[in-house]
């Protein structure tokens, strides 16, 4: 960054000290504060230009001292000069904006994932191995972690100033945000969008631990069952798997390594599985139909709250094969006969 | 010691009783009087914009519902509306001529004509809008999806919708509630104009030269005019034939 | 022939007889007025009503803020303090504040005109201010607001059980006050300016009001529909904005924002046709690079309604969207530069003056170029992350709107207070105000912005107790400044009385409205004046007042 980290390790400490300064919590927050400093200094340079033109101005043009005003009318060079400089500079820091921007919304393809819900007023984390936290967030260091984060009722947002991350949580809608946390310690986690009486209430704290501590963390607080196996119960409970069972007649496709491809819908268009098709899929199945299939899935809007949704989506992330679909469906209740329907067709 | 006010009398026509002081001319004022109507419309044209801007988004998409929720409104009915909004257009212009040459019995009768249509169209809305009621088609909590996804035997669009695209019908017609509601709320608005109009026409009010208040209502009415001739083939016409 | 007529020695200086304000007695001839200049004065005391509602708001915020606990009020009882701080502060002060006071009173003597092409419509405008202003009252009285002033959906559709409809439809109507403000403005403006006098023969003030006067004409009627759609879900149900029944929550901040940016431009606009001509008055030069100046208010205007969207950065907006708006924003920065270099370089070889109108120019100048220049940082989306949503933007918006407009309107209601009301303020006290609410403000918002990087989320009831130490510095200021805004009300009501003469010109201002008597008569001119010159001609005047042809007035 053209500055020695240690000179700047130095400076954000001395600044944080004075409390006048958030900590830098997270590989991003050099990158952001990087950017502020330029823009403090270029907010500085303008105003004592303004300030000692106003000044000098004042004292040499002074009524006593300039009795008889010139007439000016203006100078188109000085027009274009302070036109061009200040587009400049503002399209520089545009620029410099947009990458950070990129960088802060674009996760690394390794980052481990964490789903948080929103809802008046606390916030649910929710691990992939089953650990829940209320208004409390542990990561362990040096690890990127993207946020999966959907709200229940109202607009929030999730903020945690130390990492220089914030992201608006939306209800019907999931929205992401990634970090990498580089010191051991507690930061403050906010809600930053107004969203009724508690909203100041609605806090809580991110603890970031050494990966040792992490594990042993996750070890003492998982609550029985992942995410994933909790997917796996709603699946069959929901009766998903009747349709979904992975066999050449099935009336759904075939959800085993759907995650991650790209499928060709009835339209013609193509869609990425992600995250927020699969939620969009069991809430509004006949948006965005599998060619070769009708549509005939049920919704299950109202019926599965998002953290049920959080589960299954986490279990057809990691669903590789129909083997323990099929043995459920022997074992479940639903019973309905199929009518008929096209062969199923792998994605 | 004051000047008063000195009456131009460079001018060539007489000052109307309707001339406002604070303008120099009688030119001035009528061009005031239209530069403020557009303005006026100007503004009209964003309130209804942003209407438009939510129908086209959830017509992108939730597109199978918004053809299932336009194939039940009644299409005879939208097309007489529209030509008996074309006509009291019509109506109208021909009051604008018959004002500027100073017509006043012609006036009248178009103004009524005008009215009359405007009155029509209204009657037209309220029978359209009681179906709606009666097949539980108006949003809010009464609002009944069954006729989507099982459509009955004489309804004109077969198509069954999966319930989760049946319950975004209730965006269509949210929509159209909106957008046909805020129109005839205009019309009301326009048709009262009318009747004032029509009361100070019959008085003589615009049978000597004073028109503008007729050519400016003209405006608005045809405004008015414009908007259903969008809305119609926005809500009515959906894929009425589709391709194959 | 000239039709520049008397420019009395101020010091021998007479009331006229004959004024708009004695021309008619009685409350009724006040309340069915057409006279611009009277509407002028009724919106003058109605906001000023509202501006002391809107200010014990804040000193209420102020005074729970203090400490971190939540110990002063009830949460939801504070969160109705921001929401009808706001509410009042924007649309029943900032909105028509430079507008409907000295825009109502001037643009039509400044364009030689005897008064707006629509004065009933005027008239109506002042009516549905103060409907919308009462209904906003009712909300209050009847228990408050607590949706923010922003209505955010679902919380204000789904959420609440406060008086959100009543609250809407106050605001939906006094958007139609500043919608019919705005069409007068532009028309006036376009059909009856003086003969000879061509748009870049007008003041600079006239350019801003009609820039400002196009963003009310075209943004207004998408808040009202926004408000419209907000009071039928919350009413019917519609779902329009429901994620449950397929609507869409963002679709609502996409409208909301489409005016509300734009009215961040109606509310600065005005105020910056304020200060040249106030720096150009004081420094008796004419505004340097008068085409340039002029034509930026437009451009605000232009750009000003194709960057709605740097509110919703983080809200979901796509990647390429946010690059647009982004780009767009950094655009629109330009223009507020170019002014304040333009009115900076108007003081070069000027003779000036420091009068207390010059006072708060000044005070604008520097409060408005950290504000501006703190809008690029949200403008700069990466940055936009960390900063949106906390006390930065609240300082960055106070800085520009307060810092900057509030006090432009200050600078503008004491130049043109000899005019109006015929009589001078004590210009010792009003130079103490002056700088009082200088010191008052930098020290109440300046804390704010550290607090902002800090993390400090904006309409917290509540903090983290390391943020106390600049809480309190921050409502500390407020004190200071709450009496910087309480002088001038003591002192200017006691002018009215006790004041000095003011006389026609006491700045020695060139402009139409000082060739007329303070107050003017209720026609504005015995004769339309022909324009043969270019605006702040001081050559003129002063060749003017060489040959003083007198007709006393």
């Amino acid at each position: 960054m053209g500055i020695s980290p240690v000179l700047w390790q130095f400076l954000i400490k001395w600044l944080h000290a004075s409390a006048l300064f958030p900590a830098e919590a997270s590989t991003i927050a050099p990158y952001a504060d990087a950017l502020y400093f330029f823009l403090l200094l270029m907010t500085l340079v303008g105003t004592v230009i303004v300030a000692i033109l106003l000044v000098t101005f004042s004292i040499r043009y002074r009524a006593e001292k300039n009795p008889v005003a010139t007439q000016i009318e203006g100078s188109t060079l000085l027009e274009a000069t302070w036109t061009i400089i200040p587009l400049a500079i503002f399209l520089v820091v545009f620029v410099w904006g947009a990458l950070l921007y990129f960088r802060i919304y674009n996760p690394p393809a390794n980052a481990m994932n964490i789903y948080i819900v929103g809802k008046q007023w606390m916030w649910k984390a929710e691990h992939p191995g089953g650990q829940h936290e209320i208004n409390a967030l542990h990561v362990p260091m040096g690890r990127p972690v993207q946020l999966t984060m959907i709200s229940q009722d109202v607009f929030h947002s999730f903020s945690i100033p130390d990492f220089r991350v914030k992201r608006e949580v939306i209800p019907g809608r999931y929205t992401t945000v990634w970090f990498n946390a580089t010191t051991p310690g507690t930061y403050h986690i906010f809600c930053t969008q107004y969203c009724g009486t508690l909203h100041s209430g609605m806090i809580g704290e991110v603890t970031v631990m050494t990966p040792a501590d992490y594990e042993k963390w996750t070890q003492d607080s998982t609550s029985g069952m992942s995410l994933a196996q909790n997917g796996e119960r709603i699946f069959a409970s929901m009766g998903c798997n009747a349709c979904h069972n992975g066999t050449a007649a099935a009336r759904g496709p075939n959800l085993a390594g759907v995650y991650g491809s790209k499928l060709q819908l009835t339209d013609g268009s193509q869609i990425l599985v992600d995250d927020a098709y699969l939620r969009e899929a069991i809430l509004s199945p006949s948006q965005h139909v599998t060619a070769g299939f009708a549509p005939i899935m049920p919704t299950y809007q109202g019926q599965i709250s998002e953290e049920g949704l959080i589960d299954l989506v986490e279990y057809l992330k990691n669903l590789n094969s129909n083997y323990r679909v099929q043995q459920t469906l022997n074992t479940s209740q639903s019973n309905a006969t199929a009518p008929d329907t096209a062969p199923g067709v792998k994605p | 010691m004051d000047n008063h006010t000195i009456a131009h009398t460079e001018e060539h026509h007489v000052s109307l009783p309707q001339h406002r002081h604070h303008f120099e001319t009688e030119e001035q004022q009528r061009e005031a009087a239209t530069f403020g109507m557009w303005l006026f419309l100007l503004t009209e044209i964003m309130f209804f914009g942003g209407l438009f801007m939510a129908y086209l988004l959830y017509r992108n998409w939730y597109y199978d519902a918004f053809v299932a929720a336009s194939n039940t409104l009644n299409i005879g009915l939208g097309a007489v509306n529209t030509a008996v909004l074309i006509g009291s257009g019509f109506a109208m212009a021909l009051a604008v001529w018959a004002a500027e040459v100073r017509k006043k019995g012609l006036l009248v009768i178009f103004l009524i004509i005008t009215t009359l249509l405007g009155t029509v169209f209204l009657g037209v809305k309220y029978v359209e809008y009681k179906e709606k009621f009666e097949l539980r088609h108006v949003p809010g909590a009464n609002f009944d999806i069954s006729r989507f996804v099982n459509p009955p035997a004489d309804a004109r669009d077969q198509q069954h919708l999966a319930p989760d695209m049946a319950h975004k019908t209730e965006i269509y017609f949210s929509l159209y509630f909106a957008m046909t509601g805020m129109h005839a709320l205009h019309m009301i608005i326009g048709i009262g104009l009318l009747i004032w109009l029509t009361i100070r026409a019959q008085r003589g009010a615009f049978s000597s030269g004073y028109v503008a208040p007729i050519e400016n209502f003209g405006l608005y009415w045809h405004f008015v005019d414009i908007v259903w001739l969008f809305l119609f083939p926005l809500l009515y016409l959906i894929n009425i034939h589709p391709m194959h | 022939m000239s039709t520049i007529l008397s420019l009395p020695d101020q010091r021998t200086a007479t009331l006229p007889k004959k004024n708009y304000l004695n021309n008619e007695h009685g409350i009724l001839s006040w309340l069915l007025t057409g006279d611009h200049k009277r509407i002028a004065i009724l919106y003058l005391i109605s906001i000023t009503f509202f501006f002391f509602i809107g200010g014990a708001f804040a000193g209420l915020i102020r005074l729970e803020l203090l400490t971190p606990q939540p110990d002063l009020v009830a949460s939801d009882t504070y969160n109705k303090f921001f929401t009808m701080h706001g509410i009042i502060m924007i649309f029943l002060f900032l909105v028509p504040s430079v507008p409907a006071t000295l825009g109502n009173f001037l643009i039509p003597i400044m364009l030689g005109a005897r008064d707006l092409a629509f004065p009933k419509i005027n008239l109506l405008s002042w009516y549905l201010y103060i409907i919308g202003g009462t209904l906003t009252l009712t909300a209050l009285v009847l228990g408050g607001v607590d949706t923010g002033w922003t209505f955010t959906t679902p919380l204000s559709t789904h959420y609440l059980n406060t008086h959100v409809v009543t609250a809407a439809t106050a605001i939906f109507i006094a958007g139609f006050s500043s919608i019919f403000t705005g069409l007068n403005f532009i028309v006036t403006i376009h059909r009856m300016r003086a003969p000879g006098m061509s748009w870049f023969r007008m003041p600079l003030f006239v350019w801003a009001n009609y820039a400002a006067s196009l963003l009310m004409v075209l943004g207004t009627p998408v808040l009202a529909i926004a408000i419209v759609l907000v009071a039928l879900e919350r009413t019917i149900g519609i779902g329009i904005f429901d994620p449950t029944k397929g609507g869409d929550p963002l679709l609502f901040q996409h409208l909301f924002w489409f005016y509300s940016h734009p009215a961040v431009y109606i509310m600065i606009l005005p105020g910056m046709g304020v200060i040249s001509e106030v720096i150009s008055t004081f420094s008796r030069k004419r505004i340097f690079g008068y085409t340039a100046v002029a034509f930026s208010s437009v451009a605000i205007a232009v750009f000003g309604f194709f960057v709605w969207a740097h509110h919703m950065f983080i809200m979901g907006v796509s990647n390429y969207s946010a690059l647009v708006f982004s780009l767009l924003t950094m655009l629109v920065a330009v223009p507020s530069a170019i002014k304040t270099f333009n009115w900076s370089a108007t003081l070069y070889k000027g003779s000036l003056t420091f009068e207390t109108p010059m006072l708060y120019a000044f005070g604008f100048i520097g409060l408005f170029t950290i504000g501006g220049l703190t809008g690029v940082f949200l403008g700069s989306l990466g940055m936009d992350i960390h900063l949106t949503e906390t006390y930065f933007i609240v300082a960055h918006f106070h800085f520009v709107m307060v810092g900057g407009m509030l006090m432009a309107f200050l600078a503008g209601i004491h130049f043109w207070w000899p005019k109006m009301t015929g009589r001078m303020y004590p210009e010792s006290l009003s130079k103490l105000a002056a700088v009082v609410t200088f010191i008052g403000f930098i020290l109440t918002f300046m804390p704010q912005f550290i607090l902002g990087y800090l993390g400090m989320p904006r309409r917290y009831h509540a903090y983290p107790p390391e943020f106390q130490v600049l809480n309190v510095l921050s409502t500390a200021g407020a004190t200071v400044l709450g009496v910087g805004y309480m002088l001038p009300m003591l002192y200017l009501a006691w002018s009215l009385k006790y004041g000095a003469i003011a006389g026609d010109n006491p700045w020695q201002a060139t402009g139409l409205e000082w060739q007329i008597t303070s107050p003017p008569p209720t026609e504005n001119f015995h004769e339309i004046p022909i324009v043969d010159y270019e605006a702040y001609d001081y050559e003129r005047l002063e060749k003017m007042k060489k040959h003083e042809v007198t007709t006393v007035g």
